[in-house]
């Protein structure tokens, strides 16, 4: 009695395909149906880790090569490393030209700490004010 | 094995069509981005699919390089949409320094200069 395992693991390469591209559809339907930008970058981020990862695992299952399980390695590692980079700059970018809804936020650390800054600043503008001319000049 | 990857080909291909509804359609340059990173990703999973479909190797390093370009192109676009035109999107600051009238004026004043340049050209 033996098992068939390439069978086996292609199987599981199915099972992962599919859940892979399910997350990539998911990811399509968000960025369509949500309101704003970061909804729709909280959708995008399905199949950009979990979705890949997923679908290379298939990959790797079905194609029985070690340089091809290697480079599916490199794959993953870049996209771990570069997705939360431009994740990152996107939200900061949306972020600094107004493109997120105030009102939608739950936490919104930001914003206080920019007030809080800015606040700061007023202080020691008002501070300098207050002393003799020849002080603040030198 | 067969009607796995229809299926599979199917749900990529409604993902691919509506990111690319989404970046027609997005109202800022950086939904189009977001939009644009999912269609890679959705790309780099069509090509997995054809890897696995046939047990080829071939195509594996194109998927090394998609997940580099993508970086590189969101990134980009992240970059330069912080600096996008005064009326499409302007650098939003507390309120408290938004009532300075000097700045907007100046600025208003910067772009006349601008499309006037323009206009010249």
């Amino acid at each position: 009695m033996s098992i068939d395992w390439i069978g086996v693991a292609d199987v599981v390469a199915a099972i992962c395909m599919l859940l892979g591209a399910f997350l990539a559809f998911a990811a399509g339907i968000g960025i369509v149906r949500f309101p704003d930008l970061l909804a729709r970058m909280h959708a995008a981020t399905k199949p950009q880790v979990l979705g890949l990862v997923l679908m290379l695992v298939g990959v790797g299952l079905r194609v029985h090569v070690w340089s091809v399980v290697g480079m599916l390695v490199l794959v993953v590692v870049f996209q771990l490393l570069t997705a939360p980079v431009a994740a990152h700059m996107v939200g900061r970018a949306g972020f600094r030209t107004g493109k997120v809804v105030h009102d939608d936020l739950v936490v919104d650390d930001l914003t206080a700490d920019q007030e809080a800054a800015l606040a700061e600043e007023d202080e020691s503008e008002a501070a300098q004010e207050d002393r003799p001319p020849s002080d603040a000049s030198g | 094995m067969t009607v796995v990857f229809v299926i599979t080909i199917a749900l990529l291909t409604v993902a691919a069509g509506c990111a690319i509804y989404r970046a027609e359609r997005g109202p800022s340059m950086l939904d189009r981005t977001v939009a644009l990173d999912v269609f890679t990703t959705t790309i780099v999973g069509a090509i997995a699919l054809e890897a696995a479909y046939s047990r080829r190797a071939t195509t594996i390093p194109i998927l090394v390089v998609m997940s580099l370009v993508a970086f590189v192109g969101s990134v980009t676009v992240a970059r330069f949409a912080a600096v996008e035109r005064e009326e499409e999107g302007r650098i939003e600051l507390p309120p408290a320094l938004g009532d300075v009238d000097g700045d907007e004026q100046v600025a208003a004043d910067a772009d006349a200069v601008e499309r006037a340049e323009g206009g010249e050209r």
